[in-house]
């Protein structure tokens, strides 16, 4: 019998995306550049975190032109945004096509208190998650992949690496539990028993995790693999930069080289400026997009 | 026997675990150097456009193709499919160009149209289970090709030689019956080659 949807096909997608780097696109123009320069998807949006940022108010799901444009465009596949908890959103990029959706902390937020319940749908969601127990929440509620939030639009990666090693030493900690202090754990956590022993036996998030939020060079990319990230989501650092072909070419070989250091350095060399970026301790409560979700 | 998963994006650890399963040693393979200490090689699932430049860009074209012309058996999984095949619709530059066939990207459309389902493949009792995920079709084949599975009416395993293609991937599965005929077709090459 044939099914579609099933949790199986929808994680692994995701592990087909491993290795690679996933873009933020605006146009055709763009989705093209991402494409050649070797990005296994593309991520469909009206603007980069960082012009979320600028332009302030609230930021919802782009228009579907804009995906409709890019799908046109480009073979690989393209993600999309919604916002969290916005299930109509989400619903309407599925009939758009999309190949996945991101319920995006990037997004102001529709729900303050639920997430949307990801099994209901055919196409896979990556969630983001600054910690073991927000990771587990959005496995448990469907979603097939994962990206620590790091603070987006910033070009910044002290937030990607505080949350990656942060879920790395919380999964350190959940092996070295006994089974019968499992229990607590999860309780502590506010995961399910059944997700956290997966944790527990495998030593590892039971779905591929990217690392995203602030990666801005080639280095950065690199780092987030050496933490032990599966691949990188890169939103501003590409198109906001000086030189977008040649920064998407390199981040792209660092993340498959990333222990390649010479490597590293040659593809580093004259990139041009990257993105501006924005020290964390310069922004509001209000602007900090990782504080959305829970 | 010593194998090896082309590791330059996609699924590499999932047919790293199938070939030790399987009871072989799986490789990572990163730089063409370590082409010469294998017995084998896979071509993973991934996204194929990435992974033929990629390839390009490190040399691995005319590497794999002179492995080929060894002897020494290929196993392309889905993107890795692609990467096999001699000629892809709609583009006019293919990437390996070693099995006879031609392939059709994306055949059954986007990632919603993705499905799991039970394939009974020729040369193993039972059918295996097969996920296609944003898979592709072989749309013709050149005599030397043998199919091994349709999947309604359309070719999905395929064999030439010491080549092996199918469009959805057997490494997301626990079942390793298609990594132990890999297997097989690795030492009958041993055994022609002595």
């Amino acid at each position: 019998m044939m099914e579609t949807g099933t949790s199986r096909v929808k994680r692994g997608m995701a592990e087909m995306q491993k290795g690679g780097v996933i873009m933020d696109v605006m146009n055709a123009e763009q989705a093209r550049i991402a494409e050649a320069a070797g990005a296994v998807a593309v991520m469909a949006l009206e603007r980069v975190p960082s012009d979320i940022r600028a332009a302030g108010g609230v930021a919802r799901m782009a228009d579907p032109t804009i995906f409709e444009e890019v799908v046109k465009t480009v073979s690989i596949p393209v993600m999309a945004k919604a916002r969290i908890g916005h299930y109509v959103e989400a619903k309407v990029l599925e009939a758009l096509g999309a190949d996945y959706i991101d319920e995006s902390e990037v997004l102001t937020p529709a729900d303050e208190v639920f997430h949307i319940n990801k099994k209901e749908f055919t196409i896979p969601f990556v969630c983001g998650a600054k910690d073991l127990g927000e990771a587990l929440r959005r496995v448990g509620e469907g979603a097939s992949m994962l990206r620590t939030k790091g603070e987006p639009g910033t070009g910044n990666i002290v937030e990607a690496v505080r949350h990656l090693r942060l879920i790395n030493s919380q999964i350190r900690k959940v092996q070295n539990l006994s089974k019968d202090e499992l229990y607590a754990e999860a309780k502590n956590l506010g995961v399910s028993y059944d997700l956290l022993l997966d944790v527990h036996e495998t030593g590892k998030l039971p779905v591929v995790n990217f690392a995203a939020g602030g990666v801005a060079t080639p280095s950065d990319a690199a780092l987030m693999m050496h933490l032990g990230a599966d691949g990188v989501f890169v939103g501003s650092g590409i198109f906001k930069s000086d030189n977008p072909e040649r920064f998407a070419r390199a981040i792209v070989e660092a993340t498959t080289h990333y222990t390649d250091y010479k490597l590293i350095a040659e593809v580093s060399k004259n990139l041009g400026t990257p993105m501006k970026g924005i020290e964390i301790s310069k922004l509001s409560a209000s602007e900090r997009m990782q504080d959305r979700g829970w | 026997m010593k194998v090896g998963v082309l590791a330059l994006q996609g699924a590499v650890a999932e047919h790293i675990r199938s070939i030790e399963q399987a009871g072989a040693t799986g490789v990572s393979v990163k730089r063409v150097e370590q082409l010469d200490e294998l017995d084998g090689l896979i071509i993973p699932g991934g996204e194929s456009t990435t992974i033929g430049k990629l390839m390009r860009k490190y040399d691995f074209i005319d590497a794999v193709r002179s492995f080929s012309a060894q002897g020494k058996p290929i196993f392309g999984t889905c993107a890795g499919l692609i990467v096999l095949a001699e000629r892809i619709e709609g583009q006019d530059e293919a990437h390996l160009e070693l099995m006879d066939m031609t392939v059709a990207r994306n055949a059954f459309g986007r990632q919603r149209e993705s499905f799991e389902t039970d394939l009974p493949v020729q040369g193993i009792d039972e059918p295996i289970r097969a996920v296609f995920i944003r898979a592709p079709l072989i749309t013709q084949v050149g005599p030397e090709v043998e199919v091994l599975s349709t999947f309604n009416g359309e070719i999905v395993t395929a064999r030439q030689g010491h080549l092996l293609a199918a469009s959805y991937h057997p490494e997301l599965t626990d079942d390793v019956r298609l990594h132990e005929y890999f297997l097989d077709m690795i030492k009958d090459s041993a055994v022609v080659e002595r």
